[in-house]
């Protein structure tokens, strides 16, 4: 009858039903008040008290279900006891289970509740012992309902290790059992309120009415275990283990040998040996007649009258002439599939073999029978060499794969190999089981996970050396080279900052220059700057110039030392560096040493690991960052901006603000960078204006260059913001300098920030949101005054904004000649690449897209309204100045 | 005290006047199935004299039982 059709039990039934999960939701509950200690006393008395009762159990299993052989289920009833004992004895199942330091992880067990256990007839005892074993080493309560032709002899065994477990403390009702249970019982109980757990060992059925119950279920099922005896096989133990395995207990052990593929070569001896030890070879019609018999023609499956009855009686069913002690039918076979009716499961000692002509056929006949019913169980192969076993194992879908031991019995683990012992084999997916596993104890609870908070650990990278101060550009004799090339601009050049590199290369050295546009690199610059590099086997790079030029060095030397490096691929958005998609490569084709001059003092190129390239197709930016990239020298000499412009000076001194005030609330800011943001940010505010003012000014000159590349220090290990964002991508659309383009971005970016986010950024190293916090510290550190967070947000504003008109920088967006309608078409798209550029990930607010919108239309009109509402009250933070 | 005694207790304070009874259980730190069954019947008895019980000082071990095995809602805990 389709289960979806079985009526629901009596009313007198259903209150017999009730009452029996009702004592077992009783002491469910009463269980979780137990500690291991607890549970450990009471396993090992229960263990203890059903040692002794192995062969009577056996024997009772045996009268009641007439199926098996006493002496094994005896031997099974103890592995159940001993050997699961065994593997269990020590497993912390109560409390924290397991604890792992490093990354923070503890993992505390959760008993499940009630589970309702059905458990089959052809291993009645022995699955009852084992699973109330497994009930109690868990603190759960089963509800029992054995095979209808099993469970006088499973109640008994339940008996046994109830009083057991009672006497020594476990609660009153923890096991119950179904008297003469129907499959009406059995689907009420599945789909009972208090059942937590459904616990299906038995057949097909039992397992598909456990998952379709619709509670979570533990259901394992039928197998159809292929053997591969192959040539290289020790002979003599692979026919002794099959005739053990195979016979053990009549068979009935799901996974023990069905069809054994045997290599020609082997193929006479191996039945030779199989008739020496007392196996009956059937000739061709009695393996038809058997095929006939002990198989349903219809259901093509095997016949229950045959399961787990012993060989000389299936012979006597069939009207075979066998010697009287035959121990196993073999039936040779010359296929797998409906042809061949004895390729299917045969819970009894009967065996189909197939002679096979190489390892290719017989990997395809083997991967035939465990798709004829098998999938997921067990498979088992003898052989000597590991590159078959290999192949083997990967072509069998099975969750056990025995190698040189009988199936049956190694299977259930601990007794041949280290699997773990079990009566219920998951046979995953391909079985539809829920798990391939083994089942044991970590199967009947759920394992809680406490996850600690684990701050990612944090870095300080940076170049090995910096050279810094007037003349530092000397220190190029210290570093030999073969063939260098200096990368510069033709202007630096005409200017003379070219000759004195030059003059400060060891002279033996072959320099050569190539000139590039002094422009934010494209991919046509670089590439052609890698066919330089390569033509002359440089092994030393010289970058002179500003962030353009030492940025398109850092990806031509990519591009030499990695010629398959994809610049696309290495510029796709992550969100953790040390997690992105893409890595950098690391096998380097050329070596080359960067050493970056930088001769302006804004973006910091010569220490970062940034670099910028200019994707014109697409009207955009792509930032490349990687540490990798960073120069392996930098030299800070202030003598190549002593003739800086005004306009350079400004812009390139306010992109060096605004990298240090990016860095300093960044969501990576640590003490660290703190040191070199809060350092930079006092240096510009002094020494700016100075330099800006009198371009001569070595002192302000120095102090701006030092400024510059200590900002880089800081942002290229606490990285930028969402100012750098916006900058980026209205930069790129407008041909706004860099610089220009953060500044009329600065005062709205920082009153942004210091307000109440709309949303936080997830971040564990952040323990609150700091970033009003430091910025009125930064305000402190100014000497801007005010006395409250907003206060001194407000005046840094305010200074920001002073500083910037002492500089004389345009003060909107609209100032520099953009239209309206211009802007206004552009800004949904800029808003977008602006909320996909990496620097937005360290931004200290997660910016929305609309909110990008605004402050690109507040940056439109210009003028920061110094006003800083609803900035929340902050903790202290720890600032390094 | 055990367990059953206090329950004992309990069920014998439903004789009385008092609206509401109040059973210290801080000194409970385990209860047994049979002491689950005599809370069942002390619930019923007090639904039934429309008597509020009210548990004081129950530990968190004990307090699971009584969720699990759906008691938590006909008592009030102090």
């Amino acid at each position: 009858m389709p289960r979806e059709n079985i009526a629901p039990p009596t009313k007198e039934r259903i209150a017999y039903l009730d009452g029996l999960v009702g004592q077992a939701r009783t002491a469910a509950a009463v269980f979780t008040q137990y500690t291991q200690a607890d549970v450990d006393r009471i396993v090992k008395q229960m263990v203890l008290a059903g040692l002794p009762q192995a062969q009577r159990l056996a024997r009772l299993a045996v009268e009641e279900t007439r199926l098996g052989v006493m002496e094994d289920k005896a031997i099974k009833n103890m592995v159940a006891m001993e050997f699961v004992y065994n593997y269990v004895r020590d497993k912390r199942t109560v409390g924290p289970i397991r604890e792992c330091e490093e990354n923070g992880l503890v993992e505390v067990a959760e008993p499940i509740g009630v589970i309702f256990s059905l458990t089959p007839i052809t291993n009645p005892t022995s699955t009852i012992l084992f699973k109330c074993v497994m009930a109690i080493k868990t603190r759960n309560a089963m509800v029992f309902s054995p095979h209808p032709s099993a469970w006088r002899c499973c109640a008994e065994a339940m008996r046994i290790m109830y009083q057991a477990a009672v006497k020594h403390g476990a609660p009153e009702g923890v096991f119950t059992c179904v008297e003469a249970p129907t499959l009406e019982d059995n689907a009420y109980l599945m789909k009972h309120p208090d059942v937590r757990l459904v616990d299906a060992t038995g057949g097909r059925g039992a397992s598909r009415a456990a998952y379709s119950s619709g509670k979570p279920a533990l259901g394992v099922g039928s197998g159809n275990t292929p053997v591969y005896l192959e040539k290289t096989a020790d002979l003599d133990m692979a026919v002794v283990d099959i005739i053990t395995s195979k016979t053990f207990d009549n068979g009935t052990i799901c996974a023990s040998e069905q069809t054994v593929v045997i290599d020609d070569e082997i193929y006479d001896r191996a039945l030779k040996k199989f008739a020496d030890l007392g196996v009956h070879i059937c000739n061709e019609a009695e393996t038809e007649l058997l095929g006939h018999t002990v198989i349903d023609p219809v259901k093509k499956q095997m016949q229950p009258m045959a399961v787990g009855q012993k060989a000389t009686d299936i012979a006597r069913m069939i009207g075979l002439k066998v010697k009287p002690h035959t121990k196993l039918l073999i039936a040779p076979i010359k296929g797998v599939g409906p042809a061949y009716p004895l390729s299917v499961e045969k819970l009894f000692p009967v065996l189909a073999v197939c002679r096979t002509n190489s390892v290719d056929e017989a990997l395809k006949l083997c991967i035939d029978v465990n798709h004829a019913g098998g999938l997921g169980h067990t498979a088992v192969i003898f052989s000597r060499d590991d590159e078959i076993i290999r192949q083997f194992s990967e072509a069998m879908n099975a969750g056990r794969i025995i190698v040189n031991s009988p199936g049956a019995i190694g299977a259930l683990g601990g007794v041949y190999n280290d699997l773990v012992p079990t009566f219920s084999f998951g046979c995953g997916t391909g079985g539809g089981n829920s798990t391939m596993d083994n089942v044991n104890v970590y199967h009947y609870l759920n394992i809680k996970r406490v996850a600690r908070r684990t701050p990612a650990h944090m870095w300080f990278r940076i170049p090995d050396q910096i050279y810094f101060d007037m003349k530092a550009v000397e220190h190029l004799r210290d570093f030999p080279s073969r063939s260098t090339l200096i990368i510069t601009n033709a202007a630096l050049e005409q200017m003379g900052h070219v000759n004195i590199v030059r003059r400060s290369i060891p002279p033996q050295t072959l320099v050569r220059v190539l000139a590039i546009p002094d422009a934010e690199p494209e991919v046509k610059v670089v590439m052609q700057g890698v066919e330089t590099l390569n033509s002359y086997a440089v092994d030393q790079i010289v970058a002179l110039g500003g962030g353009s030029v030492i940025d398109a060095a850092k990806i031509m030397k990519l591009k030499y030392e990695f010629p398959e490096a994809d610049l696309e691929e290495l510029a796709a958005p992550f969100l953790d560096i040390r997690k992105r998609v893409v890595r950098f490569p690391t096998q380097k084709t050329n070596h080359a040493r960067l050493i970056a001059i930088s001769t302006t003092s804004g973006t910091g190129s010569e220490v970062t690991p940034f670099a910028v390239l200019t994707d014109k197709a697409r009207g955009r930016k792509v930032t490349l960052a990687d540490y990798s990239l960073s120069p392996d020298v930098a030299i800070v000499d202030p003598q190549f901006v002593m003739s800086m412009p005004k306009g350079l000076t400004a812009d390139t001194g306010i992109d060096c603000l605004t990298h240090a005030l990016e860095a300093g609330v960044s969501t990576h800011a640590s003490v660290y960078t703190d040191a070199n943001a809060m350092q930079a940010i006092r240096l510009v505010f002094k020494y700016l204006p100075i330099a800006y003012e009198n371009p001569r000014d070595e002192e302000a000159r120095g102090m701006m260059h030092n400024a510059a590349c200590i900002a880089a220090l800081a942002f290229s290990n606490a990285s930028v913001g969402v100012n750098h964002a916006l900058a980026h991508a209205y930069g790129a659309r407008f041909g706004v300098a860099h610089g220009r383009a953060n500044a009329l971005m600065l005062p709205h970016v920082v009153a942004y920030n210091a307000s109440m986010p709309t949303k936080f950024r997830p971040s564990p190293n952040q323990r609150a949101y700091v970033a009003p916090k430091k910025y009125a510290m930064i305000a402190d550190l100014l000497g801007l005054g005010g006395h409250t967070v907003d206060e001194k947000v407000a005046n840094l504003v305010t200074a920001i904004e002073q500083l910037f008109d002492q500089l004389a920088v345009p003060r909107s967006i609209a100032d520099l000649g953009i239209s309206k309608e211009e802007f206004e078409r552009a800004v949904p798209e800029l808003a977008e690449i602006a909320f996909d550029d990496p620097s937005c990930r360290s931004n200290p607010r997660l910016p929305l897209i609309g909110e990008l919108v605004d402050l690109f239309w507040k940056a439109y009109h210009g003028r920061c309204p110094a006003q800083v509402a609803g900035a929340p009250a902050e903790p202290e933070v720890e600032v390094c100045v | 005290m055990t367990t059953n005694e206090l329950i004992e207790e309990g069920v014998a304070k439903l004789d009385g006047s008092a609206r509401e009874v109040v059973l210290d259980f801080s000194a409970v730190d385990r209860i047994d199935p049979g002491a689950i069954g005599a809370m069942e019947k002390l619930a019923a008895e007090a639904d039934q004299k429309a008597i509020k019980v009210a548990l004081r000082g129950v530990h968190v071990d004990v307090y699971k039982v009584l969720k699990l095995v759906k008691l938590v809602p006909r008592f009030s805990f102090q």
